[in-house]
C-alpha cells in the first residue's frame, strides 16, 4: 500500500500565516500598507514604498485580466500528473498587484492579454481564476 | 575604466559531457574539472589563492584547500544567482585582484544533474526560490519551464514572436554542438524536428529546454600582468557588470515580464569595456531555454525590445551568421555546466582553439549569464 501522493506546501511564516488563514475562510487576502495605502504580494514583513511595518489585510475584489500564462504538459511533481494538461495564468487586479493561478472551467485557447477572469478560492483553499461571466 | 583589463582569464578546463563518460561526485568532477584549468594556465594547485564555487552547495572553498593543499588561500565568496553565478563571478573575481587581494582565482563547477538528482524540480531548496515554493509551487508552478514560459508567452502575444523563431535557436545551437565534438547531443534537428517536439510549458516545447548533465568545469582568473607570461595567451576581461530584474524573487510580480535582469548590467558592462555591439564577434549566451537567448539579444542591445524573433531568423546566429551564438553548442545541446561551459568556450574562441567551430578572426566576445528568476550577468572579453 502506497500512501497519497500530496500536494506540495510550504511551511508559512508569521508574515504570511494570515494569507493561508484567509484562502481557508474563502477570501483572497491583500496586504495593504497603513501608513501609505500601497497594496503588496506576495506577503512581506515591510512595505516598498515608504517602509512601514505596519499593514492591513484586504480582501481581493475578484476582478482580474489576463497578464500571461502556460499550460503545463509535463509531469514535473506526481502530484499533478493527473490533471495535466493545465493552465497556469498570471492576472492583472484593480488593486495593483498580480497573481497566480490555476484556470478553471475556461479554454486555455481563448486566453488573450486583457481578457477579463474571475479569482476566487476553489474547494481546496487555493487561488483560482475562473470566467468572468 | 573600472575594472577594465585588470584580470584575464589563464586557464580552461573541462571534463567529458558525452553522456556517460563523466564519472565521479559532483565534488570528484569539480575537482578533474579544476586540476585540467590549473594544468592549462601552467600553473600548480598550491598557486590558487582565491575561489568562488558555484552554485552546488555541496561543494564549499574548504574544500580545494584539502585537496589541493593550498597553504593561504587568501579569497573565498560565493554568488548565488543560480545560471548567473559563474559569469557573476569573473566581476567577482576581477574586483578581489585588483584589491591585491589575490592573484589566481578557480571558478569551478561540478554536477551530476543527468545521473543523479534533477536540478530543474530541486530549485525549490534554494533560498532565492522560498517565495515560489510557498505560493507558487502548491498551485502546480514546480519547474523552471513553467515559470520563465509566461514570459515567453507574453513576449509572443505583445510582439508576435513565434515558436518558429525560437526553433531557430534550438537548431544552430545543435549545428555548434556537432561541430564541438565534446557534447552530449550529437543528432541533426530542424525546425520541423522542433515543432514535432512534445510541448512542456506551452509555448515551451522539449526542443526548447536544456539539457541535465554530468561533468565539470572551471576557469582560472588570474591578474592581467601574471597572466602576459602564462602557458597560454591571455584573454582579458574588459567589461562585466551583474544586474537584478524588478522583482527578483518572482516573475510573477514583475512589472515588465519581458525585461531581464542583464539589461541593467550590459551598458555598465559595454561602457566599461569601451565597445560597442558591432565589435562583437562571437557571444555565448545563457540559454537555459530557447527564449532566455532571445529575450537577452533584445536586453544586451543587439536589436530592439520585441524584434527579438526577427534577429534570430534565416540561421543569423549561426557560424557565419549575423552573431554567431553558442558555438560550444551550450545548454541546449552540449551540457548544463550552469553556463561555465560558456565562459570556457569563449576563451577557446578568443585563442583562436574553436576548432571545426571557430569564428574566423575573433578578437572580441561576450559571455553572458541568467538565473534565479531574471538575474543577468555578462563578460566581455578580448583577446590579451
Ligand atoms: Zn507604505
Amino acid at each position: 500500500m502506497s500512501a497519497a501522493i500530496e500536494r506540495p506546501r510550504a511551511e508559512p511564516s508569521p508574515d504570511t500565516q494570515p494569507y493561508w488563514d484567509g484562502l481557508a475562510r474563502g477570501e483572497i487576502l491583500l496586504q495593504r500598507c497603513a501608513e501609505c495605502g500601497k497594496f503588496r504580494h506576495y506577503p512581506r514583513p515591510m512595505c516598498d514604498g515608504c517602509f512601514s511595518f505596519t499593514h492591513t489585510w484586504v480582501a481581493a475584489s475578484g476582478a482580474a485580466t489576463v497578464h500571461s500564462w502556460t499550460v503545463t504538459h509535463h509531469p514535473f511533481h506526481p502530484f499533478f500528473r493527473a490533471k495535466l494538461p493545465y493552465a497556469l495564468v498570471t492576472a492583472d487586479l484593480p488593486e495593483g498587484v498580480r497573481v497566480l493561478a490555476p484556470l478553471d472551467g475556461v479554454d486555455p485557447a481563448t486566453l488573450r492579454i486583457g481578457l477579463k477572469l474571475r479569482l476566487g478560492v476553489d474547494a481546496e483553499g487555493l487561488p483560482v481564476l475562473r470566467g468572468a461571466e | 575604466m573600472g575594472l577594465r583589463d585588470v584580470a584575464a582569464i589563464s586557464g580552461i578546463g573541462e571534463t567529458s559531457y558525452r553522456r556517460g563518460e563523466a564519472q565521479g561526485s559532483s565534488l570528484s568532477l569539480t575537482l578533474q574539472a579544476s586540476l585540467a584549468a590549473i594544468a592549462d594556465a601552467g600553473l600548480y594547485p598550491r598557486d590558487i589563492d582565491g575561489v568562488i564555487p558555484i552554485a552546488s552547495g555541496a561543494v564549499v572553498a574548504e574544500d580545494f584547500i584539502t585537496n589541493f593543499g593550498i597553504p593561504d588561500l587568501r579569497f573565498s565568496a560565493t554568488t548565488p544567482m543560480g545560471g548567473a553565478s559563474p559569469v557573476a563571478a569573473i566581476q567577482c573575481a576581477a574586483a578581489a585582484i585588483a584589491a591585491g587581494i589575490c592573484r589566481h582565482v578557480l571558478l569551478p563547477i561540478g554536477r551530476t544533474g543527468y545521473s543523479g538528482a534533477r536540478i530543474s524540480t530541486r530549485v525549490h531548496q534554494m533560498p532565492q526560490f522560498r517565495v515560489v515554493g510557498e505560493f507558487e509551487m502548491p498551485l502546480g508552478g514546480i519547474a523552471p519551464a513553467q515559470l520563465y514560459a509566461p514570459m515567453a508567452r507574453r513576449h509572443m502575444e505583445l510582439y508576435g514572436t513565434t515558436s518558429r523563431q525560437l526553433a531557430e535557436i534550438a537548431v544552430s545551437t545543435r549545428n555548434h554542438a556537432i561541430l564541438n565534438g565534446n557534447a552530449a547531443m550529437t543528432k541533426p534537428i530542424t525546425i520541423d524536428d522542433h515543432q514535432d517536439s512534445r510541448m512542456i510549458s506551452d509555448p515551451l516545447r522539449l526542443l526548447d529546454c536544456s539539457l541535465e548533465s554530468d561533468g565539470g568545469a572551471a576557469v582560472v582568473i588570474s591578474a592581467a600582468d601574471a597572466a602576459r607570461d602564462m602557458r597560454r595567451p591571455r584573454v582579458l576581461i574588459s567589461g562585466m557588470a551583474e544586474g537584478h530584474p524588478d522583482s527578483p524573487s518572482v516573475i510573477t510580480q514583475r512589472p515588465e515580464l519581458t525585461r531581464l535582469g542583464i539589461a541593467k548590467a550590459a551598458p555598465r558592462a559595454f561602457a566599461m569595456a569601451g565597445v560597442t555591439h558591432a565589435d562583437i564577434d562571437v557571444a555565448e549566451i545563457y540559454d537555459c531555454f530557447t527564449y532566455i537567448v532571445l529575450c537577452q539579444l533584445e536586453d544586451l542591445g543587439f536589436c530592439a525590445k520585441g524584434e527579438g524573433g526577427a534577429f534570430v531568423e534565416g540561421g543569423a546566429l549561426g557560424l557565419g551568421g549575423r552573431l554567431p551564438v553558442n558555438t560550444h553548442g551550450g545548454l541546449l545541446s552540449q551540457a548544463h555546466m550552469a553556463g561555465m561551459n560558456h565562459i570556457v568556450e569563449l576563451v577557446r574562441q578568443l585563442r583562436g582553439d574553436g576548432g571545426a567551430a571557430q569564428v574566423a578572426g575573433a578578437e572580441i566576445g561576450l559571455v553572458t549569464g541568467y538565473g534565479d528568476m531574471g538575474d543577468g550577468s555578462i563578460a566581455i572579453m578580448r583577446r590579451g
